[in-house]
């Protein structure tokens, strides 16, 4: 094998230089200046992030474990900017809270290490290299929400991932044990000529499946989800309700429409169901929701439901849709927990009830939430509008008309309670508003992107259509 | 940059400026000057389409065809014919009109016009699109700033009210969606590409099943912005709520996208669906007609007695839609103009009069003709033009609904049209009642002998739309035939 082949994991090697050289710079840097690893570690990500950019050869290595095409190192470039959005709205939180206890550098490694991983879930070109990346996504990530060890609730958070975690992830292994005995594979590409509708196939197919809906918090899947966001640190909330369940998404994607094609008369129906429970799940239970935490976790679990109705489909619009409906969920995502982040970091308040009167005290944190929520909920002109079309577009291709009718009446309860938030924001006066602050560089930095992106990536149209034209690779 | 799509540019432009305002003077003053331009560039419109109709017989004029999404076929995708041209006028003239009773609007101004002109911008792209997406998309923007203007500027149970309407018409938009869809899916059944286009798919036959499957889900998802029953009980509590100018566009401009959409794609696209339901929907709007004038009859707020009264009239305008003949068209377009100015004009008066004596309840005024006499002669006119009276628009409307609802002999026809042509007669009372008990007889309380007489920036508002009024009712042919102009594909295509 040439050396140079290895370039191809090029995303790969540059973040393990990173987290190399934060490693060594703990070491050398002195405790006084500890504050200075945030800069560092984010000019650093920076560099890997634009690194990212440079196009990138279809191939495959170790003999088909690992692969890459346009579409997954696209989807990485997505991954780089939605972590180095998250870094920029957490780097406060991490100088005032994190680096006098010496624990600064701890997070950045431990957080690009889920990235890492999850490098190597979505690169995946047998089961092997699959869970592996699938175990070093989830492991750090358990410590990052036992991050503030002093506060019960996020101990809490932390015990509670590891364990459902560690069952998740143990089903998934047991199912991808039996599809192995099937199909006498792991390698997807065997697996795909091997691979028939038997009773143990189908049994390996729902263990497995269930492992990544596990990580999609797909209903009957997400009982942690809430009460871990709401203990983590907010970024940690934030990084596994966007960059965690969108690779988890990608990669599930990604196996259902090659390996597991065959199986798509079942898994369709499967998914048409856990697409409704999820939905009707998420929305119902965000609808009382008063810690903006617990709020974001549902509102994201009923997002899972509408990603579903890209999946569905199995054709070429299905993947661009999801692809795309991902793209622009994070960058909607992180705008709605930067806000909180950033109220939650000046003032520690978290309910919904803090937010009355915010408008008044602080309008451009109001108006980012609004649009954050807008996009959440699918309201033109923001991004989110024209993810949510097209997702139902790609289902009603197939003819689910139905599947797509229920969504819509699930869009409007979502839009409920996203202008609940936005009631208490413009609407209310509140007795006790929050005042006004003015957010240091970075979090205005990771503010202003995310805007940039819920702006832009809707009304952009040619990034759709590059989208789509990736998307022709997993046919 | 072509005519049409600069009613969508300049509002943005405003909205820009707004942004960079301080304070009410400055915020009013942006708005007004892009009111005045926006009517410049409406009347404007109607003199260059007058021009090039004479030369040029497509369907939609001043088309413009940009591509959006390419993969799907989306495209940005505007014209008009004379009915949009009509439409976009009413808006031009409400939007000023709205900007001028909103003049001493005192709590955040500046977010207040912004708002406000959003909406405006998604009721201007919305009648310009040709574009099913794009029609969509300012739909949804013209409806979505109702709950911040509502919910914020409002009265009353300002927030329920708010959540409700803005629910139940982004619930209606959802539904609309799947039509669209439907529709969609459908364009490419005689082997075409799949498209959104509206004159395009009115080329193609879409299939029976599909027509019959996706009519009620279009017609639904446009009939609840227009107030269809039972859907309407948005309208009676927003209305309540919502400060004057945002109850004048709303009910003056807002609503007609109701009717608009039912027209230009539930029925020009669908018409065979529509031959199908037409019976049922004709029941709803027969009842709506006749509910909502009783309802109006039993209220004594004066914007719950507005409200109903439109769900009464503009049930006309779809009862008249559903007719499928010329004659009955060309009074629900009439009839969507006509009570627009009408509509606006009544909340703005009932805006002044409840400025004044910071109630609506009718029972607790009267005798204001001697007081404030402007208001109260301007509210006698409006309410004639309500009822029918001959020299208004409102009756050349009517007149033209019901003489195209009789030309059907059939049974059903006949005692629909009946009925609710005697909604006209409750008309008259529920707008007598008013003018008798709130204007005439004694001053009920003495603190109203001090009322304040109408200001210059109320007549104007007024005036605005007290003109089209009787310019309609005195000289409805050159804006008939406009119509009837644009009336010809659809009954090549639907009849």
């Amino acid at each position: 094998m040439e050396l140079n082949s290895f370039l191809l994991m090029r995303h790969e090697l540059s973040l393990l230089a990173v987290i190399l050289i934060l490693l060594i710079a703990e070491i050398f840097i002195s405790p006084g200046r500890k504050k200075h690893i945030v800069s560092i570690a984010i000019v650093l990500f920076g560099l890997h992030s634009i690194s990212g950019f440079f196009p990138l050869a279809d191939s495959e290595l170790f003999g088909g474990m690992f692969r890459s095409n346009e579409l997954i190192h696209f989807f990485k470039n997505v991954l780089n900017l939605g972590v180095l959005i998250l870094l920029l709205q957490s780097a406060d939180w991490i100088k005032e809270k994190m680096t006098d206890k010496e624990r600064g550098t701890e997070f950045f490694i431990l957080l690009f290490a889920s990235l890492f991983g999850m490098y190597f879930m979505i690169s995946a070109g047998d089961f092997l290299m699959f869970y592996i990346g699938l175990e070093l996504s989830t492991l750090p990530i358990a410590a990052l929400a036992a991050f503030e060890v002093m506060k019960r609730k996020s101990s809490e958070a932390g015990i509670k991932l590891i364990l459902s975690a560690a069952m998740a992830s143990g089903v998934s292994l047991f199912g991808i044990s039996m599809l192995y005995a099937t199909a006498g594979s792991i390698y997807f590409d065997e697996i795909l000529l091997n691979i028939s509708a038997s009773h143990l196939t189908l049994l390996g197919f729902l263990l497995f499946f269930a492992g990544l809906a596990f990580k999609i918090s797909l209903v009957p899947f997400h009982f942690w989800t809430a009460d871990v966001y709401e203990g983590a640190p907010i970024s940690i909330a934030s990084y596994l309700s966007v960059i965690s369940k969108g690779a988890a998404v990608f990669i599930l994607m990604i196996l259902l429409f090659t390996v597991l094609k065959p199986l798509m008369h079942i898994w369709e129906n499967l998914i048409y169901v856990l697409a409704l429970a999820t939905m009707f799940t998420g929305n119902l239970f965000a609808l009382r929701q008063e810690n903006m935490k617990r709020f974001l976790a549902f509102s994201s679990i009923a997002q899972a439901g509408f990603i579903l109705l890209g999946l569905i489909t199995g054709t070429q619009l299905g993947t661009a849709t999801v692809v795309y409906f991902v793209t622009i969920y994070i960058s909607s995502n992180l705008a709605a927990f930067g806000v909180v982040q950033a109220i939650s970091s000046q003032t520690g308040r978290e309910n919904m009830k803090d937010y009355e009167g915010l408008y008044r005290t602080n309008p451009k944190l109001s108006l980012v939430m609004m649009l954050a929520l807008f996009s959440l909920a699918g309201i033109p002109p923001v991004a989110g509008f024209f993810g949510k079309f097209f997702l139902f577009t790609a289902a009603a291709s197939q003819g689910y008309y139905l599947l797509v009718f229920l969504a819509v009446v699930n869009v409007t309860i979502s839009l409920y309670y996203y202008l609940l938030v936005i009631r208490a924001m413009f609407l209310r006066r509140g007795d006790d508003p929050i005042p006004f602050f003015k957010n240091k560089v970075y979090m205005r930095i990771g503010i202003v992107l995310t805007v940039i992106g819920i702006l832009v990536l809707g009304l952009y149209s040619p990034l759709y259509d590059y989208i789509y034209e990736l998307s022709g690779i997993l046919k | 940059m072509d005519i049409l799509s600069l009613f969508v540019i300049v509002p943005i432009l405003v909205v820009l400026a707004l942004v960079f305002s301080k304070g009410l003077k400055q915020a009013r003053l942006i708005a007004m000057t892009g009111g005045i331009i926006q009517l410049g560039m409406a009347i404007n419109l109607i003199f260059s389409y007058l021009r090039e109709r004479a030369i040029d017989d497509s369907i939609m004029l001043f088309t413009r065809d940009l591509t959006w999404f390419e993969q799907l076929n989306i495209h940005y995708s505007v014209g008009v014919d004379g009915i949009s041209v009509a439409l976009i006028t009413l808006t031009a003239i409400v939007v000023l009109a709205g900007v001028f009773i909103s003049w001493k609007i005192d709590d955040l101004p500046k977010e207040f016009f912004v708002s406000l002109i959003i909406l405006s911008t998604g009721v201007y792209g919305f009648f310009i699109s040709i574009d099913l997406f794009t029609m969509f998309v300012f739909y949804e923007i013209a409806v979505i700033p109702m709950y911040l203007l509502i919910g914020i500027w409002g009265s009353g149970p300002k927030e329920y009210s708010a959540m409700k309407l803005t629910l139940m018409l982004m619930g209606a938009s959802a539904v609309l969606l799947v039509g669209i869809l439907g529709i969609y899916f459908n364009s490419g059944a005689e082997g075409g590409a799949l498209t959104f286009n509206i004159l395009e798919i009115a080329q193609v036959n879409i299939p029976y099943e599909a027509q019959k499957l996706f009519f009620p889900m279009t017609f639904i998802g446009f009939a609840v912005l227009g107030a269809l029953f039972p859907f309407h009980t948005w309208s009676p509590d927003g209305h309540a709520s919502a400060p004057t100018a945002v109850s004048m566009l709303h009910a003056g401009v807002l609503m007609k996208l109701g009717g608009y959409g039912i027209f230009r794609v539930a029925m020009y696209l669908l018409p065979e669906g529509a031959l199908e339901w037409s019976w049922f929907f004709i029941i709803l709007s027969a009842i709506g007609v006749v509910y909502g004038a009783f309802a109006a009859l039993r209220q004594t707020d004066l914007k719950y007695i507005n409200a109903y009264a439109s769900v009464s009239h503009l049930g006309m305008v779809s009862f008249a839609l559903l007719m499928l003949n010329k004659t009955a068209w060309n009074g629900a377009i009439l009839q969507s103009l006509s009570h627009g100015f009408m509509t606006a004009l009544f909340f703005a008066l009932i805006g002044m009069i409840y400025g004044r004596t910071h109630t609506r309840d009718i029972t607790k005024l009267g005798g204001l003709l001697k007081v404030i006499p402007f208001i109260s002669a301007i509210y006698v006119i409006a309410g004639l033009a309500l009822l029918g009276l001959p020299g208004f628009s409102g009756f050349v409307a009517e007149m033209n609904i019901f003489m195209g609802a009789f030309l059907h002999d059939d049974m059903f026809h006949r005692i629909v049209t009946i009925v609710s042509v005697s909604a006209i007669v409750v008309t008259a009372v529920y707008v007598l009642r008013v003018v008798g008990i709130m204007l005439m007889g004694p001053v009920k309380n003495p603190e109203y002998l001090k009322l304040a007489k109408a200001t210059w920036y109320e007549k104007t508002g007024v005036l605005l739309l007290l003109i089209p009024i009787v310019g309609i009712g005195v000289a409805p042919l050159w804006l008939s035939n406009m119509i009837l102009e644009s009336l010809e594909p659809f009954i090549r295509g639907v009849l």
